[in-house]
This record gives C-alpha cells, sequence and structure tokens, in this order.
C-alpha cells in the first residue's frame, strides 16, 4: 500500500523530465509523459492488487505541515479513491497516447499535463482538506495554459470561462470550509476535525455553508446550471486535455461532493436534497436534448459528458447507499467513455477531415474512409448510451434504483434522460460517420473536407489508447464488482452513516 | 443440472461463428456461417430430445453468480416456451441468413453481423435474470441496425433509426421497470421474481417504494415489450423497416424479433404482473384487435409486397396478444379456455415464425426477378411461369390465412376457440380480421400469380432455383407436417400452460 503515495510524486517529476526532454527532442518528451503514465497507472494497479476493501480510509502518510494551525500532510486511501485513482491512471495513459501528434513545445505542454495530472492524483489522496485543496488549485492553474496555448475554437475564450468557473468554485469551497474551520473552532483540517467542526453550526449556518461547499465542488462536476464552462471548455481543449477535462477533472468535482460536502453536512444535505436532485435531473434532460440539436461533433460529446454528469450527482442526491456506490462506478464509467469519445472527435476524426461540422461530415462517407475510427465510435457510442454489457449500464442501473427508492419522479426524468441519451447517440453517429456523398450538390458543400481522402488509417497510439479504453469499459460492464467491492465497503464506514440515514430515512 | 452447458453453448456458437468470421480473413464465408448457423437447430433438437414435458419449471439450468454485489447471476434455463421459440429460431436462421447472403458481394461482415443477431435473440429465450436478458435484448438492435442499413433499400438508413430509436425508447421503459423491481425486491432475476409474486409479495415490495410504483414499473415493461411485439399503436416503426431491410433480416425480424417481444409479454408481464394485466386487460384486448383488424386492413391497402407483409405481420402477432389478454381477465371456470388461449398464442407464435419466413423468402424471390421492385402491379400470372414459386408461395399463403391442414390453422383454432370463451365480443371482432386476412392474402394471390403473364413475369422470369428450393422446400414441408399434426409441439407447452392457468389469481 506504501506504493500509492508515490504516484503524484512520480508524476510531477516526469512532468519536470518531460520539460527537460521536450524541449530536446518532441518524441523524448512523448515517451517521458508515456512512461511517467504508465508507471502511474501500474502503481495503481500494484497498490490495488494488494488492496483489502474495509470501511475506513487507510493512512498512507500522516505528518504535520502547518502545525500552527492544524494542518497536517495526510494522505489516505479506501475504495472509493483507489477506484478514482486507477481511473486517472487509465485515462492519463490513454490521453497521452491520443496527444502523439502534438508537435507545438511538446515539452511544455506535457509538463503542464502531468502537472494537472499530479494534482489529481493528490486530490484522490488528500485525507486532510486543506491538503486536498491545494492538490485541488494544482489541478486547476494548468488547465488555462493547455487550452488557451494548444487549444483550437475559441481557445482564448474557451479557456479563461473554464479557469474563471473553476476558481469560483473553489473559492466557494474555500470559503466554506474556513467557515466551518473558524465559526466551528475546529482543531484541524482533517476531515474528522472538520465534521465534528461542522456539527457546532447552527443549522442556517449549515445550510448555507453545505450550499457554499457543495455547490462550489458542483461547479466542476458540471452541476446543472453550473455546467456551462464544461461545453466550450472541452470543445476550446485539445484532444488529449478534453479526455482528461471530462475524463478526470470534472470527477474532481464530484468526488469533493462525495468526500467533503456530504459527510460533513448531513442535516444540510438532506435540507437541500430536493434541490440537488431536481438539478441533477435537469442537467441529465438537458444536456441531453441539446445534443440532439448540435452541428458540431465536440458540443455534442461536450455536452453527452454534462448529461451523465448528472447521473453521478442524482446518485449523490439521493442519498441512497447503492446509488452512491452507482455513482462512484459512473464516475469510472464516464470517465473511460468520455475519454474515448473525445479521442474519436478530437484525434481520429478531427486531425485527419480539418472538420468537426456534422453537416460537412454527414457528407463524407467516413464509415469507408475510416473504418477503424467508425468502429471504435460505435462500440464508445453503445457504452455511453448505457447499453448493458459496458460500464454505463451497472452505473446508471443502481442510480435508477436509488432514484426509485428516494423519489419516484427523479426516476421517471432519469430514464426519459437515457432515452434521449441513446437518441443523440445513434443521430451522432449516424451524421458523423455513416453519411454518403449525395450526388454533385453535396459535393460541392463537403468543400475542403473531401480532398483529404484517403485518410491516414489509424495510428499504433490510436489503436493501443482506444484499446485500452474499450477494455476498461467492457471488463467493468462485464463485472462490476472488480469496482463495487472496493466501492460499497468504504460507504458503510461511519463517516457516511449519518448522511445515508438522514438523506434516505 | 446437467454436465453439459448447452444453453451457454447455443448461444455462445453463433457469436464464436462471428469472431471467427472477423479473426479469420481467409475463412470460407458461407460454409462457416451456416455451420455456425445450424449449431442452433442441432443443439435445439438435442434440447428438445432431453426436455422432460412432463416436469414443469426450467430444464438445462445453469446458474452462477455473476455480480454478486448487485444479486446478478448468470442464469439460463429453458422452458417449453424457450424451446419452442429456441427450434424456431434454429429453424428460420438458416433459411434467414441463405436469403441474407444471396448475391451479397462480399458476405463477409454480413454473415458475422447476423451470427451476432442470431446469438443475442437465442440468449433472450434463454436467459432466466434480467442483466445477461437484457444484454441480449439490446445487443440484438446493434447487427440489426447494421444490417438493415448496410444491406437494406433506398430508405434504409431512416429505416434503420426510427427503429433503432423508437426500440430503445421501449428499452428505456424495460430498464426503468426492472431498476423499480431491483428497488423493491433486491433482485432481477426472473425466477425470483416470479417466487416472490406467487407468494403475493411482490405487489407489496412495489407499493412500499412509492404510490404509484407498480403501476409504473407495469407500463414500463408493457411499453418495452409492445413495441418489439409490436403492440397497435406501437408498430409504426414496423412497416417502414420491413420494406426497406434487406428480405433476409425482415424475415428474421418478423419471424424471431417479433417473438421477443410475445416472449416477453409471458415470461415478464403475464408472471409478475397479473393483476395489472387483468385491470387492464379490457384496453390491451382492444389495441390487440386494433392490430390484427386494422392490420390487416391496412395490408389491404397496400401496394407494396413488402408492406403488405409487414402489416400482415401485425396482424398475427396480434393475434397472440390478443389470446394472452383474454387470459389475462379470465375468470373461475374458464380455466379450459384459458389454456387454450395460452396453447394458441404459442402454438401461433411459432407458426407464424415458419409461414412469415417462407412468405419473405418468396416476396425475395418475386422482387429479386422483377429488378428489385416491390410494387403489386409489377406482377401477374406469375404462376405461368414459375410453377414452383407459385406452389410454395401457395401454401405459405394458405398457412398464414388459417387453412386447416395446414400449421396456420391450429393456432388460430386454438386462440379462437379460447377466446370465444373469455371474451365473445372480442372473438367476434377478431374475426372480422380474420377475413379482412384471406382478404388482403388471396387478392395478393389472386393479383401476383393468377391471369395471364404481365409486367415483369411477362418477360424472361426464371422460377426458383435450387437453392430457393432447398430454402422452401423444409419450411414448406414443416408447415404441412405440422398442420396435420400439431401434436409434436404441443406437448412441450401443455404443462407450461396448464401452470400459468393455475397460477392466475381468478376471481
Amino acid at each position: 500500500m506504501s506504493l500509492l503515495p508515490w504516484i503524484p510524486y512520480v508524476t510531477f517529476a516526469g512532468a519536470l523530465l518531460a520539460y527537460v526532454a521536450g524541449s530536446r527532442s518532441a518524441r523524448a518528451g512523448r515517451v517521458v509523459a508515456l512512461l511517467t503514465a504508465l508507471a502511474g497507472l501500474g502503481l495503481a494497479l500494484v497498490a490495488a492488487a494488494g488492496f483489502v476493501p474495509g470501511q475506513e480510509l487507510q493512512t498512507l502518510v500522516n505528518r504535520a505541515w502547518i502545525p500552527e494551525l492544524g494542518i497536517r500532510y495526510h494522505l489516505a486511501v479506501d475504495g472509493i479513491s483507489l477506484t478514482l485513482i486507477v481511473l486517472t491512471g487509465v485515462a492519463t495513459t490513454a490521453a497521452v497516447l491520443f496527444s502523439w501528434t502534438v508537435a507545438d513545445r511538446v515539452g511544455e505542454f506535457f509538463a503542464l499535463f502531468l502537472g494537472l495530472i499530479g494534482g489529481v492524483y493528490g486530490v484522490f489522496l488528500s485525507a486532510d482538506v486543506f491538503l486536498f485543496f491545494v492538490f485541488y488549485e494544482i489541478a486547476i492553474v494548468p488547465k488555462y495554459f493547455l487550452i488557451a496555448l494548444w487549444g483550437s475554437t475559441r481557445r482564448e475564450y474557451g479557456a479563461m470561462k473554464l479557469v474563471l468557473y473553476s476558481f469560483a468554485g473553489s473559492g466557494l469551497v474555500l470559503a466554506g470550509v474556513l467557515w466551518t474551520y473558524g465559526s466551528g473552532a475546529a482543531e484541524g483540517f482533517s476531515l474528522g476535525a472538520l465534521t465534528a467542526a461542522a456539527a457546532r453550526l447552527s443549522p442556517v449556518e449549515g445550510g448555507v455553508v453545505f450550499a457554499l461547499v457543495f455547490f462550489g465542488f458542483a461547479t466542476l462536476a458540471g452541476l446543472f446550471p453550473l455546467h456551462t464552462w464544461a461545453p466550450t471548455g472541452h470543445v476550446a481543449a485539445p484532444t488529449g486535455v478534453s479526455m482528461l477535462l471530462a475524463g478526470v477533472v470534472m470527477k474532481l468535482g464530484a468526488y469533493g461532493c462525495l468526500r467533503v460536502a456530504l459527510p460533513l453536512f448531513p442535516d444540510a444535505f438532506a435540507a437541500w436534497q430536493a434541490t440537488l436532485g431536481w438539478l441533477a435531473v435537469a442537467g441529465i434532460v438537458y444536456a441531453g436534448l441539446v445534443a440532439l440539436v448540435q452541428d458540431d461533433f465536440k458540443f455534442v460529446i461536450g455536452y453527452s459528458s454534462v448529461s451523465h454528469m448528472g447521473f453521478v450527482m442524482l446518485g449523490l442526491a439521493t442519498g441512497e447507499r447503492e446509488a452512491l456506490g452507482g455513482a462512484v462506478l459512473q464516475m469510472f464509467s464516464h470517465g473511460v467513455i468520455a475519454g474515448l469519445l473525445f479521442a474519436v472527435v478530437g484525434r481520429m476524426v478531427y486531425e485527419r477531415t480539418h472538420t468537426r461540422d456534422l453537416t460537412e461530415l454527414q457528407a463524407l462517407p467516413l464509415h469507408r474512409l475510416l473504418p477503424g475510427a467508425a468502429a471504435i465510435f460505435v462500440v464508445a457510442g453503445l457504452a455511453s448510451m448505457g447499453l448493458p454489457g459496458f460500464s454505463g449500464f451497472p452505473s446508471e442501473l443502481t442510480i435508477l434504483v436509488g432514484a426509485w427508492r428516494h423519489h419516484v419522479p427523479w426516476a421517471l426524468a432519469a430514464g426519459f434522460g437515457v432515452l434521449v441519451a441513446g437518441a443523440f447517440t445513434i443521430k451522432v453517429m449516424q451524421r458523423a460517420f455513416f453519411g454518403q456523398l449525395r450526388g454533385a450538390a453535396d459535393a460541392t458543400r463537403v468543400g475542403h473536407a473531401a480532398e483529404h481522402a484517403p485518410m491516414e488509417p489509424l495510428t499504433l497510439p490510436e489503436k493501443a489508447g482506444a484499446t485500452l479504453l474499450i477494455a476498461a469499459t467492457v471488463i467493468v460492464g462485464l463485472k462490476p464488482d472488480l469496482l463495487l467491492d472496493w466501492i460499497m465497503p468504504a460507504l458503510q464506514s461511519p463517516a457516511f452513516a449519518l448522511t445515508l440515514t438522514k438523506g434516505h430515512p | 443440472m446437467n454436465e453439459l452447458p448447452l444453453l451457454s453453448l447455443l448461444v455462445a456458437l453463433p457469436w464464436l461463428g462471428a469472431l471467427l468470421l472477423w479473426l479469420w480473413p481467409k475463412a470460407p464465408v458461407r460454409g462457416l456461417a451456416f455451420a455456425f448457423c445450424a449449431s442452433t437447430l442441432v443443439l435445439g433438437v438435442i434440447a428438445a430430445a432431453g426436455f422432460d414435458p412432463a416436469r414443469t419449471g426450467y430444464q438445462w439450468t445453469e446458474r452462477h453468480a455473476w455480480i454478486p454485489s448487485l444479486r446478478i447471476d448468470y442464469h439460463l434455463g429453458l422452458d417449453g416456451m424457450s424451446l419452442l421459440l429456441v427450434l424456431l429460431t434454429g429453424v428460420v436462421s438458416p433459411v434467414a441468413l441463405a436469403t441474407v447472403l444471396r448475391r451479397v458481394e462480399s458476405p463477409r461482415l454480413a454473415a458475422l453481423l447476423f451470427l451476432l443477431l442470431q446469438g443475442a435473440a437465442l440468449g433472450v429465450f434463454v436467459a432466466l435474470d434480467f442483466f445477461p436478458w437484457f444484454i441480449c435484448w439490446e445487443f440484438s438492435l446493434v447487427p440489426a441496425f447494421f444490417l438493415i442499413k448496410g444491406w437494406g433499400g433506398a430508405g434504409a438508413g431512416r429505416a434503420a433509426y426510427t427503429f433503432v430509436v423508437t426500440t430503445l425508447a421501449g428499452s428505456a421503459g424495460l430498464l426503468l421497470a426492472f431498476a423499480a423491481l431491483y428497488a423493491a425486491t433486491g433482485t432481477m432475476n426472473f425466477v425470483d421474481l416470479a417466487q416472490l409474486q406467487a407468494e403475493g409479495r411482490l405487489p407489496g415490495l412495489l407499493t412500499a417504494v412509492g404510490a404509484g410504483v407498480p403501476t409504473l414499473a407495469f407500463v414500463g415493461a408493457l411499453v418495452g415489450l409492445a413495441v418489439k411485439a409490436p403492440l397497435f399503436p406501437l408498430h409504426t416503426w414496423m412497416p417502414a423497416t420491413y420494406a426497406e431491410a434487406p428480405p433476409g433480416v425482415a424475415l428474421f425480424l418478423t419471424a424471431v424479433m417479433s417473438k421477443m417481444g410475445v416472449y416477453g409479454f409471458f415470461r415478464i408481464l403475464w408472471v409478475l404482473f397479473p393483476a395489472d394485466l387483468r385491470v387492464h386487460a379490457d384496453l390491451l384486448l382492444m389495441l390487440a384487435l386494433g392490430g390484427a383488424v386494422l392490420g390487416a386492413m391496412a395490408a389491404l391497402r397496400q401496394t407494396d409486397l413488402r408492406r403488405m407483409l409487414a402489416y400482415s405481420s401485425l396482424n398475427h402477432v396480434s393475434y397472440c396478444l390478443v389470446a394472452l389478454f383474454a387470459a389475462a381477465a379470465g375468470v373461475k371456470g374458464q380455466e379450459v379456455a384459458v389454456e387454450a388461449a395460452l396453447s394458441g398464442a404459442l402454438v401461433q407464435a411459432f407458426n407464424h415464425g415458419l409461414s412469415a419466413s417462407a412468405l419473405f423468402v418468396c416476396a425475395a424471390a418475386l422482387e429479386s426477378r422483377a429488378g428489385g421492385s416491390r410494387e403489386f402491379a409489377r406482377f401477374g400470372g406469375v404462376r405461368a411461369v414459375a410453377p414452383v414459386l407459385a406452389g410454395m408461395s401457395g401454401v405459405a399463403l394458405f398457412s398464414s390465412l388459417g387453412l386447416p391442414g395446414l400449421n396456420g390453422f391450429v393456432g388460430e383454432f386454438l386462440i379462437f376457440r379460447g377466446v370465444f370463451g373469455l371474451a365473445p365480443w372480442a372473438a367476434v371482432v377478431g374475426t372480422v380480421g380474420l377475413l379482412a386476412t384471406a382478404l388482403f392474402l388471396l387478392t395478393f394471390w389472386q393479383r401476383v400469380f393468377h391471369g395471364p403473364p404481365a409486367g415483369a413475369a411477362a418477360g424472361p422470369f426464371p422460377d426458383l432455383d435450387r437453392g430457393e428450393i432447398a430454402v422452401l422446400l423444409p419450411l414448406c414441408v414443416l408447415m404441412i407436417v405440422l398442420g396435420v399434426a400439431p401434436g409434436l409441439i404441443t406437448p412441450w407447452i401443455n404443462p407450461l400452460v396448464t401452470g400459468w392457468a393455475a397460477t392466475l389469481p381468478m376471481p
């Protein structure tokens, strides 16, 4: 188990090394980045193999850091964080593989990229809320540069919007945490100490503070109506970064809600629960309907991310143990599937056709020009629709079960969301990959897109990345127990007990 | 428990065939595909031989823990209804595959997709836990979508999209229903849920989840199954899909996939929601009758061969549902009628599979000889130039029409015997449907086969070739044999149907 703390260290070291290597040779930079990602994944898997599921957070490192304020450098892991650490390893490896064609300032790109990931790993390992917050901020800053410097469509706007939302969100969280710390006279920033302090707040105060923390985190998770940064940010970002944003960064927000907001404020959670559930459901349905009418391929995927994260938030809002487990499973599932979808759109299709306009793509018989990409997108689409056999199914099913138990209209609305997800996925699949040239009138409209046929077949990094992600979603889809056996015991922890009883009497 | 995992093999072999076709580029495509396709019939016959008709409950069962934390099992089993539909799939699949692969340039992908479809359909008929069942149920859409889109007619893209989206809408209903059942009971196993229902605990458990939940779960499952069967008015995806799909796929859709819906009505709705079925029986009966009668009338108005067959399918499958809904409302003293109606529904499901397959093969033969045209107006007097085609079409037509001595009669006879005892008004309305059925089938027969050769038949119009005869002859033989000796299949379902009638909570 003692290997896990090394993952962020190795990743930060890899970031430095990638910077040095990348400034000499682009290839060296990529290789270093890939090795770093693989090292993170490998360490995570080794740790997972030796992991004994249990209720409590298992402490890895616990040292005094700023003793005056009771802040400790406290890393710990349970089944929930381990699931997300494995996800981060998988998503990072795939994202590096799909960033193989980045040619401009490769060293800086991968240094920022790995810096972001180091922060993400740190967040998932932190048991001290202050430390959590530090890592959280480390993960936010590189996003701006990655998007603004290497992005595409309206990249400065997208980057700025994303970072402002992220900072606003984290500002709310910080305010809430400090309020709890000060007003509740906490001994430190450990989860336990803050929980005790939060219990000393008055109910009204608790409600306000919970809202600050929860909505602060939920901004990053893409909870409706705080989601608007997500589609623009995803679209503006370079492929590998879109994969990370949707794949792991949105999970930071959801993880914060689950790890910090829910256990700290059980009463306030119960008071806010109805609002949260309806917002989650609104996000599922609204983002799905918006995805249905998009003309930009990447926006479809961007909105689908918001819709799928709505399921995570719905699972949290039910306050029901099985659905909470489903929410964590959905975080994993969405991280993998969204990564794959963005990879197909951004790397496989856009870099070859130089268009993401579905009207233009419709005029290209991409299933003939790029059969591999078409096949991968079909698989990814099926997974994204929540078809059984893929990881999205057990997670959506358990979340629906929780919704039935908690509030019947949520279940019905989420069921409608499942249907909408099916519709927009098939529609975009049909338009992007199975269009055909319909005579001269269309041929002129194709414009520059057709000139690029025949297209370069899928490269080895693309195939490797896609295989990794598909394997992850199928393995978890067929055997969700692999993760649920870690997740469910952690949700039996006393830390969640009060939230679960208050949330689901 | 048996040593041989027969049912796993049954489902896995077509998929294995597909895998081989994928991994082995130089495979002898047709030979390999037919071998794996025919495995179903062989295993189906073995299962039938080892099947003890006197025993109720499931046979050849396999049950292993799959996802313990969600209490999901890998659970397969076979009862009389499953056996019947597995055998139907076994008989129809080679016919469908042969029709799909006829005149296909590169058969590899088409054969691969078809084998995937076949395996998924079989999985639906033998899976007893919602998880594996739903995997197969949903997965069957994928190969069907691509088969329709890739090898269908001019409007196939749109038809495939409508077909899949409509079916997915139904699937969302099913998913919601089973999420509710799981929320109430903590299991999604058909057998365990049926046990809870038999003990009378299921409605209470569902109500404990929420006030409207039992009804909502019922409606969700109903919609999901009704789209597939289809039950009027959820059939709207069907005419375009059957018309635009390649003939072999349309054949499989109507012969086997529509039976997935009928199967689900029995396996899920009949067993788990008998009270709701009873409450809504009149409404559902009217809808099913609407499908039977309006389907026949719509068929009468079609000028496109395949659209006519599509409405004809709606008409025939609706009779299965008429029987089911009439039986669901049965009261004490009507046990015999209930049993007759239920047996009729199952026999009809099997027989419709045979006759509809034969009709689609004949339609494909006609189309291919008229340059792909499906209009009635392009044909006339075919009997004179192609007597074998006319003869075999005749057998299929008259079977479909319900002529005594052919298989179609048996199911309809049982259904009407049952329904007359249960809901006479429905039987009277249904008879109108029968007349309309007779009318459109005879009109078709007359226009296409009688009179002087006209249209395409006026030009060179070869009779059936050996391949087509090889496909049609076994179907025709079966239709005649089962018409004369329906006792060959009824023993499998009799104990099952008696059991169903006995568990029906009759007031």
